[in-house]
């Protein structure tokens, strides 16, 4: 495979490009009420009517409005049909030649999508994830070209630190200094490993992009691999999402067919394997040491640092670990510039971030918005607010590990900093909204339930602080307990924060601590009144 | 010189802490002058009294009598010593808690039904045999608790270590193998 | 080896390069207190008692596992680390039952001597009293789970000094147990060797030899730090 061969795929893929485009979702959400059945019958549909020359049924992506699928979209007509079903899929390709299809439609124009900014996504719900001519006409694989034929590995790593990237994955770090580290660390093996953990609560970011549009991941993880020297890279898949292990298999068998993955990649030196990891779902494997340990075979627990992975990470060796989301702006960066991507977003938060968008809210879905859109513009415009006219109370951001905004602060900014000062995170991307009838005692409890149960065990203030801290929480909630259990449930927050072996530990206190930092009240209202020791004074001496 | 108005209670325990506590010997007699004991195990007094300086607990709360006597004992006693393991810790009585909570029936059933030998019954007089409480609790538990003097039993010396310095008027201060468990 | 100079607790020590600040500190003869770790097998920091604070970084590292390094500073008796140690006994004691009156391991227990010689004189979590089992299936020794403070010390010296990869560890959170082989009963187990390294690293009475008194259940670690030498340092007349 040279550059001409992939033209040529390119060229090949757009001449066949048919008059009329059914795009219909073929991601998890839509597929659990039955898109399959509706691609089908579309299918037939075109078929029966002898369309085939002029329509094409395309399986593409996750086309972001989750709540309203399945969803079929048709081009050039600009029409979302909602909420379709085998039964009236038909009446879509009746309607193709006049008329109106009996099925439900929303508007492609509405906040929902005209806000949003797609770099990750930009893909997802266009192209078939399962055919990788479909990705190369899209330009998919003209990045990780350019950057084999006329880049050095350190004009790779620089190009990404002037882009500002940074991790996808929750913390933020800069991924151009990792890169940077792990290029610059000895050895003659090295690693680039994805993280696809994904296991917030309510977030489906990774998934949606894995099952929508694996090769951009894989063409990332290429371009890092070249970037920091490895010639082996893991992606680390939960088992719970066999579409998206299915997809990337697939694209893993193309990608290497084509030339694009393998021995000698674009006829260059540089070899590069990519292998599919399927953890057995903790979700501490989402944590990089555990997650490497999980790699390597063994109990998925994680380990001190430092050392860290970009020097001695998987089987000792320097490795480099991103998320899906991370790798998914890789090629985009390349094919556009580090410049172009700067230039969007805030001054130390760069590019675009996904959101899964859940909860009371209206639209729920998948987002793009470009990093510093308000939370506000997030939550009301694109989101719809509450359903049936309720009133939003708070936005958890960061799942177990983030906290609540309450809705005073739905003019922040979406950023690293701006969310952090409200001691939240940004998290992976998962956004649970919440309306006034939630009540914020629970959602301590439910997100400290989630890190007692996940706590893999090996330090005890994570192993055995949550579970006095979720028995506090749980006797708050039950109206027994006193001031005196309120700040011995402070204390171990601090603690268990302080003094945690990994993220996963320190982290879990903070869905606790930000809504008692800002509800405070509802803590307060359920609390006892003590009586211990009633009637006495307390001195610890007595004289006569 | 007013002396002390010490007491000591005997709850969910075994009476080793009193056994110690009688092992003091001849600092009984040295501090006999400075304390009176109002209340006691081995003082034949009927009603905890109010106006208590110091009471000494042993045992843990394991019936609805215990919780009843802690609370009014809280309420007439200055400085309250949570003397011995079961009183600190709950110790052995608390070994029923394993049996899940809400477990007092499946004790009671283990103790008198499934290992009688002659005429299996769970003992029941209203007002005479205490209800057991659903968990046992160490006292620090249910009420507040000022100083603690672990062990199973404390030894004679830390108890001595605990009232010759209470005594003295200080704030007493155990440190070391003073507060070993066990 | 290149020497490092640091200073612990306002120390000025040296150490060479490589070592831990676990070591460096016991060398200079000071004492961190410490639970998971046992000398001849390797350091996981798992138990965070070690933790100590170091200028400059805002987070607190363990010292079993953190390398010495040119003029570093490090504290390891602060107030916030005591009472950090002390919260951690006293969740480490609700966490089971250890019920040191009727424990074989009472006087010889590395979690009671670290509970007192932190001034520990109760627990102030309430107990979770869970049930665990015993298995007293094997021939030699018994484990009592009640006991057990997963610091997998025996687990790290059943596969790195014994090699025989019988104890290991399932389950996760509060509910992880060690096991042995695929979660068999002790005494079933075809890889373990007798070898009783497991029962000599337990701090605490989880491990016992069967048959013998609470005043004889006194851990022989030396053997396990002799065999180690032995092996990497080639010194075996210690």
């Amino acid at each position: 495979m040279i550059l001409n061969d992939l033209n040529q795929v390119k060229e090949k893929e757009q001449a066949a490009q048919k008059k009329i485009v059914l795009r219909c979702c073929m991601a998890a959400g839509c597929m659990s009420s039955d898109s399959k059945g509706v691609k089908e019958q579309l299918e037939k549909a075109v078929a029966d009517a002898g369309l085939q020359s002029e329509v094409e049924v395309r399986g593409v992506g996750c086309m972001k409005l989750c709540c309203e699928g399945p969803l079929v979209a048709v081009d050039p007509k600009n029409e979302l049909y909602v909420r379709v079903t085998a039964e009236n899929a038909p009446s879509i390709i009746a309607a193709l030649k006049g008329g109106k299809a009996n099925v439900e439609q929303t508007d492609p124009d509405a906040a929902f999508f005209k806000k949003q900014f797609s770099i990750v996504l930009a893909n997802s719900g266009v192209v078939d994830p399962e055919r990788i001519e479909s990705y190369i006409a899209a330009d998919g694989y003209l990045a990780l070209h350019e950057v084999l034929n006329e880049m050095t590995p350190k004009d790779v790593v620089e190009t990404m630190v002037k882009s500002g990237l940074r991790g996808r994955g929750g913390a933020g770090f800069p991924t151009g200094l990792k890169w940077g580290t792990v290029a610059k660390s000895p050895g003659a093996k090295k690693y680039v490993i994805c993280n696809a953990d994904e296991g917030d609560p309510g977030a489906f970011m990774d998934r949606s992009v894995l099952e929508s549009d694996p090769h951009s991941v894989l063409e990332g993880m290429a371009i890092a691999a070249y970037a920091v020297g490895a010639d082996q890279g893991y992606l680390y898949v939960r088992a719970e999402y066999p579409l998206a292990i299915a997809r990337l298999q697939l694209a893993i068998k193309q990608a290497k067919q084509m030339g694009l993955l393998g021995a000698g990649i674009f006829e260059s030196p540089f070899n590069f394997n990519v292998d599919i990891r399927i953890g057995a779902g903790a979700f501490v494997c989402g944590e990089e040491t555990a997650l490497m340990m999980s790699v390597e075979g063994k109990r998925g627990t994680p380990r001190p640092r430092p050392p860290f992975p970009a020097e001695s990470g998987l089987f000792g060796c320097p490795t480099l670990l991103n998320n899906v989301e991370t790798f998914a702006n890789v090629p985009a960066i390349y094919r556009k510039g580090a410049e172009w991507f700067a230039a969007i977003g805030t001054e130390k938060s760069k590019g675009t971030k996904v959101f899964a968008l859940a909860g009371k809210i209206k639209n729920t879905g998948l987002i793009e918005v470009p990093m510093g859109t308000p939370l506000r513009t997030i939550v009301e415009e694109m989101g719809g607010g509450a359903p049936d006219g309720g009133k939003i109370k708070a936005v958890q951001t960061g799942g177990p590990s983030g906290g609540c905004i309450p809705s005073q602060h739905l003019d922040t900014p979406v950023d690293y900093e701006s969310l952090g000062k409200l001691g939240s995170i940004m998290g992976s991307g998962g956004m649970i909204v919440m309306d006034e009838g939630t009540k914020m005692v629970d959602v301590a409890r439910f997100f400290m339930e989630f890190c007692m149960d996940e706590s893999c065990g090996k330090c005890i203030p994570c192993r055995a602080g949550t579970v006095q801290m979720h028995n506090l929480l749980d006797k708050i909630l039950k109206r027994k307990a006193t001031a005196r259990d309120l700040a011995k449930l402070e204390e171990l927050c601090d603690m268990v924060r302080n003094t945690s072996l990994c993220g996963l530990g320190q982290t879990a206190p903070n869905p606790t601590m930000s809504t008692l930092r800002f509800f405070r009240n509802e803590y307060e209202e359920l609390l006892q009144p003590d009586t211990f020791g009633a009637g006495a004074t307390h001195p610890q001496t007595v004289t006569k | 010189m007013e002396r002390l108005k010490i007491a000591t209670v005997w709850l969910g325990g075994c009476a080793g802490c009193h056994m110690s506590f009688l092992d003091l010997d001849e600092f009984l007699v040295d501090i006999a002058d400075k304390i009176q004991v109002v209340y006691s195990p081995i003082a034949d007094v009927k009603e905890y009294p109010e106006g208590v300086d110091v009471c000494l607990i042993e045992g843990a709360v394991c019936n609805e009598d215990n919780l009843e006597l802690i609370h009014k004992i809280r309420a007439r006693t200055k400085v309250l010593v949570s003397f011995g393991d079961c009183a600190v810790t709950a110790n052995v009585p608390a070994m029923r808690n394993q049996f899940g909570l809400g477990n007092a029936e499946s004790v009671l059933q283990r103790a008198y039904i499934d290992n009688a030998q002659y005429n299996p019954v769970i003992p029941k007089a209203d007002g005479i045999v205490p209800k057991l409480l659903e968990r046992v609790l160490p006292v620090h538990e249910t009420v507040k608790v000022e100083l603690y003097l672990p062990g199973c039993p404390p030894p004679a010396d830390r108890i001595k270590a605990l009232l010759g310095q209470v005594l003295a008027g200080q704030t007493p201060k155990l440190e070391g193998t003073q507060l070993k468990f066990g | 080896m290149a020497a490092k100079t640091l200073t612990i607790d306002g120390k000025q020590i040296t150490a060479e390069e490589g070592e831990t600040i676990l070591q460096a500190a016991t060398e200079a003869g000071i004492k961190i207190p410490t639970l998971c770790h046992l000398e001849g097998v390797y350091d996981i920091g798992a138990c965070r008692l070690c933790l100590v604070e170091v200028t400059g970084t805002p987070k607190l590292l363990p010292a079993c596992t953190l390398k010495v390094a040119e003029g570093m500073e490090v504290s390891t008796d602060t107030e916030r680390l005591r009472k950090y140690r002390r919260m951690t006994l006293e969740l480490l004691f609700a966490e089971r039952n250890h019920v040191c009156a009727v424990c074989v391991a009472n006087g010889h227990c590395e979690l009671q001597t670290l509970a007192y010689s932190q001034g520990l004189d109760h627990v102030r979590y309430e107990y979770t009293f869970p049930k665990w089992s015993v298995d007293n299936t094997h021939r030699l020794f018994g484990m009592d789970h009640n006991r057990c403070i997963l610091c997998t010390r025996c687990v790290r010296s059943c596969w790195h000094i014994e090699g025989a990869g019988t104890k290991n560890v399932s389950g996760r959170g509060g509910k992880s147990r060690i096991i042995t082989d695929l979660n068999q009963p002790w005494g079933d187990s075809e890889s373990c060797t007798e070898c009783g390294k497991c029962v000599m690293s337990c701090p605490t009475g989880a491990l016992f030899k069967k048959g013998s008194t609470v005043g004889e259940s006194v851990r022989d670690r030396d053997k396990l730090e002799f065999i180690v030498n032995a092996r990497e340092k080639k010194q075996w007349n210690a």
